[in-house]
């Protein structure tokens, strides 16, 4: 025993050295320095991609950096390692790591001139990234749009499951009647079609108002909220899981059996407002929002009402209205992200939203980390790249899902990034020369 | 006219009478303390002034206006601050965020502040946690702010529930056992704590305690409860020289 711990332990420790020693140079780099290595990585696969990826014995280049190609086409991975080595992680590292003290320099400048302008030009630069990387393929543009929504559904169930401690079911539920909402909404007044009949309005004003549309449809899941909310909140216990579950049921027989949208069969025809800018403004604005109000003292009540009610209470808290406020707030931007959705997939119908989708948004929760914006981010896009990865394997996938979650819940119980704080200020400051390194999270 | 008046209060948990007929008239600036056996009810009395229960019968007023029925948290921000005997702090959250929490009744800001971060809520923010760093320094855990509470020693727990009580700027604090746990070294501290903030802050403390040397030390008034029923009010010489509140506590000789 004596023996092998001695031998092992030098060597991890030596990785672990060396890893760090590697790191040092790049924990320097701040956050513009690596938007714009990004930008240049995106910039090359867009004029290089295809011939390379053709040259390396794939069809073109691959969809999600190599992961779909794990599952589907094995024998292909090594191209599509060698691929993603030198299209992106080359390009990042060298122009992020030669631009250090360029990107530095420009980013103190941006911080001191005005934070609002230096949030809007990192905004805009990873804007750009995404617009030119989904350019690629439709395929890309679904994945990063459904993953965008995915951050917006999974923060606004954080903020009951994971900063109010309370466990709710019925974001499906809400995702659905905002989903129907807004497409009604859009449908009624902006598209010539069977059901609803002439357009009300010219279509051309039709993305203006998409967003009214949108929060209408928040408006209606907030308002679904507070049914749950009324019978649920008057104790704590397990009382709001099950009457979350049983709304989320009442909605889907409801949109089930209410002819005039379709029943069983669904509304389709929605207009194709949900553009990428779209999506991204929605998300950025939700991700904003939420991030405030958990860091405010009026948000940060939710955990005192989680850790303890009575003393909550007890030191002035009135815990009934932040339970209340916290629930109906989630539910508006699952209403959000429900209505975004219509508008991507362009079709829904109420088995969309049973409780398959209810797992999903459990499961993008407990894998990101519970209280943690930057979990919830993580965790969205970490499961839906997991999702698209595992799309080969069909119905197999939801069998190795669940197992990634078991050994997840056994091995990190409350997920990958549980109770951090995320400060959006701190992101967009340059990082000092004399940085200790491996904060590059800033979490 | 006192700070706090109790009227006749009884309560029943069922068929269980645990306090019955109790009186209380607290002036302003003093320290009284609330003895007794276990389970003889001094928490019960606790959570029934301050709205954690209602008592069945009986009348409460704080500063003139009756409080009976209404919800801690309005209790709370009325003026009545208390700490717990078995410290209800919230475990993932900040000494510092403790602090800042009991002010909550004080924020102004609103939902759009909490969501868009308007300056009125920075500077509201600020203001607060100002004070609340003051609270800190004054019961000696600045150092400590932006510790996680459960990383503490009992000791210095203790000091962020008192200022977290204390936050809540009180006319008339409740302390449930403040010295409960602690040895003697954390305990005169604490001692000191609770006669630097009733000095400094000019308040009034009304304490549970089991430790006869504390509430002999602090308190000018003493009342003692057994089964629900006091059984003597006095200074600390009375108290301590009482028959009855010796038999309660040492219990009767038994004639042979």
């Amino acid at each position: 025993m004596g023996i092998q711990t001695e031998t092992v332990t030098p060597t991890k420790t030596g990785l672990r050295e060396a890893l760090k020693r590697f790191w040092k140079p790049y924990s320097r780099i701040p956050l513009l320095g690596w938007l714009v290595g990004a930008l240049a990585a995106v910039l090359l696969e867009l004029i290089v991609g295809n011939q390379f990826g053709r040259l390396l014995g794939m069809s073109k280049a691959p969809a999600l950096l190599g992961l779909v190609i794990i599952m589907k086409s094995p024998l292909l991975i090594p191209s599509a390692l060698a691929y993603v080595l030198v299209i992106y992680l080359l390009p990042v590292g060298i122009i992020a790591r030669v631009g250090t003290s360029l990107a530095n320099r420009a980013a103190a400048f941006l911080y001191q001139a005005n934070t609002g302008l230096s949030a809007i030009i990192h905004l805009a630069l990873f804007y750009a990234v995404l617009h030119l990387w989904s350019n690629l393929s439709d395929y890309r543009l679904l994945v990063v749009k459904l993953t965008l929504i995915a951050i917006i559904i999974t923060l606004s169930l954080n903020v009951v499951n994971g900063y109010m401690g309370e466990f709710s079911c019925s974001h499906p539920g809400f995702l659905a009647l905002g989903a129907y909402t807004a497409s009604i909404f859009t449908i009624v007044l902006f598209v010539n079609e069977n059901r609803f009949g002439d357009a009300l309005l010219p279509p051309a004003l039709g993305p203006f108002l998409f967003p009214i549309g949108l929060i209408l449809g928040g408006i209606f899941a907030a308002v679904g909220a507070l049914l749950v909310a009324i019978p649920s909140f008057r104790t704590r216990g397990d009382y709001l899981a099950i009457i979350s579950l049983a709304f989320m049921f009442i909605v889907l027989s409801l949109f089930n059996n209410l002819e005039f949208v379709g029943g069983p069969r669904g509304l389709s025809n929605q207009p194709d407002y949900a553009n990428l800018p779209t999506v991204f403004i929605w998300t950025v604005l939700a991700v904003w929002i939420i991030n405030n109000f958990v860091r405010s003292t009026i948000g940060k009540a939710l955990n005192a009402v989680r850790d303890g009610e009575l003393a909550a209470s007890t030191m002035t808290v009135d815990t009934r209205r932040t339970k209340m406020t916290a629930f109906l707030f989630s539910a508006f931007w699952a209403g959000i992200a429900g209505g975004l959705f219509a508008h991507i997939i362009r079709y829904i119908n109420p088995g969309t939203f049973g409780i398959r989708k209810l797992a999903e948004v459990l499961a993008m929760v407990y894998l990101g980390g519970l209280n943690s914006v930057a979990g919830s981010i993580v965790g969205a896009v970490g499961f839906n790249l997991m999702g698209e990865a595992l799309r080969p394997l069909e119905i197999l996938k939801w069998i190795i899902i669940p197992v990634i979650l078991i050994l997840l819940m056994i091995f990190r119980p409350t997920g990958l990034i549980a109770f951090t704080e995320l400060d959006p200020i701190a992101l967009l400051k340059p990082k000092a020369m004399t940085n200790e390194g491996g904060d590059h999270v800033a979490a | 006219m006192s700070l706090l008046e109790v009227n006749k209060m009884t309560h029943f948990f069922g068929g269980l009478r645990a306090v019955y007929d109790y009186n209380l008239e607290i002036e302003p600036g003093q320290i009284r303390g609330l003895i007794g056996p276990n389970g003889a009810g001094k928490t019960t009395i606790f959570n029934l002034i301050t709205g954690v229960y209602t008592p069945t019968e009986g009348e409460i007023t704080l500063n003139g206006s009756s409080i009976k029925g209404r919800p801690p948290n309005q209790i709370a921000s009325s003026g009545l601050g208390r700490t717990f005997q078995n410290l209800r702090l919230w475990r993932h959250m900040s000494v510092l965020d403790h602090v800042k929490m009991s002010q909550f009744s004080k924020i102004t800001y609103g939902l759009t502040g909490a969501f868009f971060g308007t300056p009125r809520r920075q500077r509201e923010e600020a203001e607060i946690e100002e004070k609340a760093r003051g609270l800190l320094e004054l019961v000696g855990i600045a150092h400590l702010a932006d510790q996680i509470v459960t990383n503490l020693p009992y000791g210095a727990q203790r000091r962020v529930e008192l200022a977290r009580a204390l936050a809540m700027e009180p006319s008339i604090l409740f302390l449930d056992e403040p010295t409960a746990g602690m040895n003697p070294e954390e305990l005169s501290e604490m001692m000191n704590i609770i006669r630097h903030v009733h000095a400094e802050l000019d308040l009034t403390i009304f304490l549970i305690e089991h430790r006869m040397k504390v509430v002999m030390d602090l308190c000018q008034i003493i009342q003692t409860l057994v089964f629900g029923e006091v059984i003597a009010q006095g200074t600390p010489d009375e108290i301590r020289n009482n028959p009855e509140v010796i038999d309660a506590y040492l219990g009767k000789e038994v004639e042979v």
